[in-house]
């Protein structure tokens, strides 16, 4: 795609600071970078842990481990920590590392503000986990927290919570509106948005989508607190509210939310495939187009979360047939994807693997959600484990799979050092075999009409729950071999070519392994 | 795209200390609420409250000082210029979704959810909750009217706000203005213009303020009024807060202008403030229609 014209002599006018400080004061995008992807994985092993305690109650009926009130925290505060604190940030430290490099920007268009997105996190999060120890505990409605719940019948951290998501909002929207100048502006000269790699693309959209999406929750937890605080009746019927309006408003953020945690996911697997099939992307321009399409449904499919709770039938085929459009352009993307392997020369590093067994198995919680979409059967499926296989089938071994195959992908060109090939693959077996170990049951469980966020069920249910805390337990520890690995990678290891992989193409793979502290302070020049 | 160099700013120690005080601001301000619901004191919860908004305040104006500096040590190319503007259009974008969470709260409620409180429409079978509740708009008569006594009557859209309407329209015409002036080079007119509009924002939040307190006190529209005080209170609220933010802003453009700075070419901080002066604007106009008259 895009070539280098003419090497630009990267002068070094400033390396990094030495000390703490380099992380605390840092204007440098791969700095800021570095730092998210560090906040993601410390995030990710944090919700981890509590999603083993939530299988490690259910591994078998009867009350263990946890009560019943910290099985119900747990459950939120998982939800909460991967959804803001793992996938969203991982994302952003992707697209930190990577867009200034794949269009020849030598940062981001606002360093100071992107690091203090980056620094508003760590703070959200430590108001967030600190209601683990407050009076009454930490919130335990859900990460949907619908209304009463959330309101009415709420723990007194509930305030606390919506000032973390209030910083949360304003962490995201900044990062969103410096990624989006960033592509719009800093694009290096001949850089036309139709040579844009799609990591780019998707992260154009997915900034777009945050700033859309972001301040309607802002708004959402504002009338919460209003709500709960100052006497108004947003969510009261008994003042001529709705508790129906929160989920109206929370599903009008949350669906594009989805798609925000899954669109850089499809850029990655975009730049990854074509790569180890050493083929060009099959359908550039259909990947753009569908991306759009894609963004542009998420905001009219919203009330799909909410077939069972009474609408007119006219909204029920509304978003039942729009949630069924969704399918097309997802499916134009796996078929391109596929094409683009089909007679390549395809060979099969870590990042490939994961790659791979992302279209295969998102593909699977695609289809889940399909049959999710269809109204009169969501009656059956509404609320079951079946609910959570789908959505864990595109969130793991999709946005988590894709963000692994990205650091996996992208390693080497940051630390200029090769990963262990090895250990990279025995950590995706053993992610691909737990993941759809604890997953794949719950599909069961779902139709066998096993209810979610309970902490204990009937005997019917007991060997699927079983089998899946064992897969759960197997997917968890197995990502410390990737930590291990990740470590092992920056302390040292075999030496990276500048091209990394034999088939790799664009800006970032023509600048030396690891990238100078400064790049593209001379944009270059794309052909 | 020009090949100009990019400014890329070195370390900066603000973002790291704005966190920090955003933080003591969050937490105090949680803290403070959580107390005045309890009804115990919230000492603790107020200083934290005041001391991160103090602190972040201290923090941005020394933030954009150095912002400042740097654009009028002429280290800002023109792709510089096109980045900021980028990073305000995406700014007012994302508050005009904030508002539309509001707007979309007040026509579900008012399309829909009173109306099958009612007991009309598809979904009338709600009316079992409260038997004999009549669906109005505005709600005067709320379904629980001890939890939440309705509005003995609403404001009339033809007094305050009809004036605070032609004020607002007017001072978007005196901003307006006052860029044409800069852009000309007339200074002595950019300062007058600038201060006209200034003091019509003052004095739509004096007005907004003595219907607030009209509100309480003759009319009985609160936020616990039930429906209508709420969807009422949180959009004229959160308008008249970026009212206050707007003329704030304006305020610190006026005292640049007094200090000399900008030029007929270069003043894109002027613009960003007038952008939202306008966005204030266009959002009180959905306010007067759909909160007020309809």
């Amino acid at each position: 795609m895009a070539t280098l014209d003419q090497t630009v002599d990267v002068h070094e006018d400033h390396g990094p600071a030495k000390g703490i400080t380099r992380w605390l004061y840092t204007t440098n995008h791969k700095d800021i970078g570095t730092l998210y992807l560090w906040f993601s994985l410390l995030m990710f092993f944090v919700g981890g842990t509590m999603a083993l305690a939530i299988r490690a109650e259910l591994f078998q009926p009867g009350m263990q481990l946890v009560e019943p009130a910290l099985f119900n925290q747990m459950t939120t505060m998982h939800g909460l920590i991967m959804v803001f604190g793992a996938v969203m940030p991982a994302f952003v430290g992707l697209a930190n590392w990577m867009v200034p490099m794949m269009v020849g920007a030598p940062d981001m268009a606002f360093p100071r503000l992107n690091n203090w997105s980056f620094w508003i996190l760590p703070f959200a999060f430590i108001i967030l986990l600190s209601t683990l120890f407050m009076e009454g505990g930490a919130p335990d409605f859900g990460w949907t927290f619908y209304a009463p719940l959330s309101t009415t019948y709420a723990p007194q951290s509930v305030t606390y919570f919506i000032f973390a998501v209030h910083m949360l909002g304003i962490s995201s929207i900044m990062g969103a509106i410096n990624i989006i100048a960033t592509i719009l502006n800093l694009r290096a000269p001949g850089m036309t948005m139709m040579k844009l790699p799609l990591f780019v693309w998707t992260w154009l959209i997915t900034a777009f989508l945050l700033i859309a999406a972001m301040p309607v929750l802002a708004g959402v937890v504002t009338m919460m607190l209003m709500d709960i605080h100052f006497g108004t009746s947003f969510f009261n019927a008994a003042g001529g509210g709705d508790p129906v309006l929160f989920q109206h408003v929370f599903w009008f953020f949350a669906h594009p939310e989805v798609y925000i945690m899954i669109l850089p996911g499809f850029g990655i697997i975009s730049q990854i495939i074509p790569t180890f099939s050493r083929k060009r992307l099959f359908g550039y321009h259909s990947m753009v187009y569908a991306t759009l399409s894609i963004a542009f449904l998420s905001f009219i499919v919203w009330a799909h979360h909410m077939f069972t709770v009474g609408m007119p039938l006219a909204g029920e085929l509304f978003f039942m047939y729009t949630t069924m459009l969704i399918s097309v352009p997802t499916g134009v993307k796996v078929f391109n994807w596929v094409a683009t392997m089909f007679r390549g020369s395809l060979t099969f590093e870590t990042p490939m693997l994961f790659a791979v067994s992302f279209v295969v198995l998102f593909t699977i919680g695609g289809l889940s959600g399909l049959m999710l979409a269809i109204a009169p059967v969501d009656f059956q499926y509404h609320d079951t484990y079946f609910v959570v296989a789908h959505f864990h089938y595109v969130l793991v071994p999709g946005a988590i799979f894709s963000i692994m195959a990205g650091v996996y992908f992208w390693l080497p060109k940051w630390t200029g050092h090769m990963y262990n090939e090895r250990l990279g693959q025995l950590h995706f077996w053993l992610s691909f075999i737990g993941v759809n170990i604890t997953f794949f049951p719950m599909h069961f469980l779902g139709l066998a009409g096993m209810p979610r966020r309970i902490s204990d069920y009937a005997l019917q249910f007991a060997d699927f729950n079983m089998v899946s805390s064992v897969g759960a337990f197997i997917f968890g520890f197995s990502q410390l071999l990737f930590l291990y690995n990740v470590v092992q990678c920056i302390r040292g290891g075999r030496t990276a070519t500048d091209q990394v992989w034999e088939g790799a193409r664009g800006l970032e793979w023509s600048i030396s392994s690891p990238p100078p502290y400064h790049t593209f302070t001379q944009p270059p020049l794309v052909k | 795209m020009t090949t100009d160099i990019y400014y890329v700013p070195k370390q900066s120690r603000w973002p790291i200390l704005a966190s920090i005080a955003l933080f003591i601001l969050a937490y105090g301000a949680a803290s403070l609420i959580n107390a005045l619901t309890a009804g115990s004191g919230g000492g603790l919860g107020l200083s934290l409250l005041l001391t991160g908004a103090f602190c972040l305040g201290l923090i941005l104006v020394g933030w954009f000082s150095n912002v400042i500096h740097e654009s009028r040590s002429g280290l800002y190319s023109a792709q510089m210029d096109r980045s900021y503007r980028w990073g305000m259009s995406w700014f007012i974008f994302s508050e005009v979704m904030f508002f539309a969470a509001f707007f979309g709260t007040l026509f579900y409620v008012r399309m829909l959810a009173v109306p099958w409180l009612g007991g009309e429409g598809d979904k009338g079978v709600s009316n079992l909750l409260w038997l004999g509740f009549q669906a109005q708009w505005p709600l005067m008569i709320t379904p629980d009217m001890n939890a939440f006594p309705g509005p003995k009557e609403i404001i009339d859209p033809w007094h305050i706000p009809f004036v605070n309407t032609v004020i607002l329209l007017s001072s978007s015409v005196t901003v307006t203005i006052a860029h044409k002036a800069l852009k000309l080079n007339r200074r002595g007119h950019v300062v007058g213009w600038l201060l006209a509009t200034i003091l019509l924002g003052v004095i739509f939040l004096s007005l907004q303020a003595i219907e607030y307190v009209d509100a309480y006190q003759e009319m009985g529209l609160t936020l616990q009024a039930g429906i209508y005080g709420a969807t009422f209170f949180i959009l004229t609220g959160f308008h008249g807060l970026h009212v206050t933010l707007g003329t704030f802003m304006l305020f610190v453009i006026w005292l640049r202008v007094l200090k000399g700075h900008f030029d007929p070419e270069h003043h894109f901080a002027f613009e960003a403030v007038s952008w939202y002066w306008h966005f204030v604007d266009v959002i009180w106009v959905g306010l007067f229609l759909f909160v007020y008259i309809f």
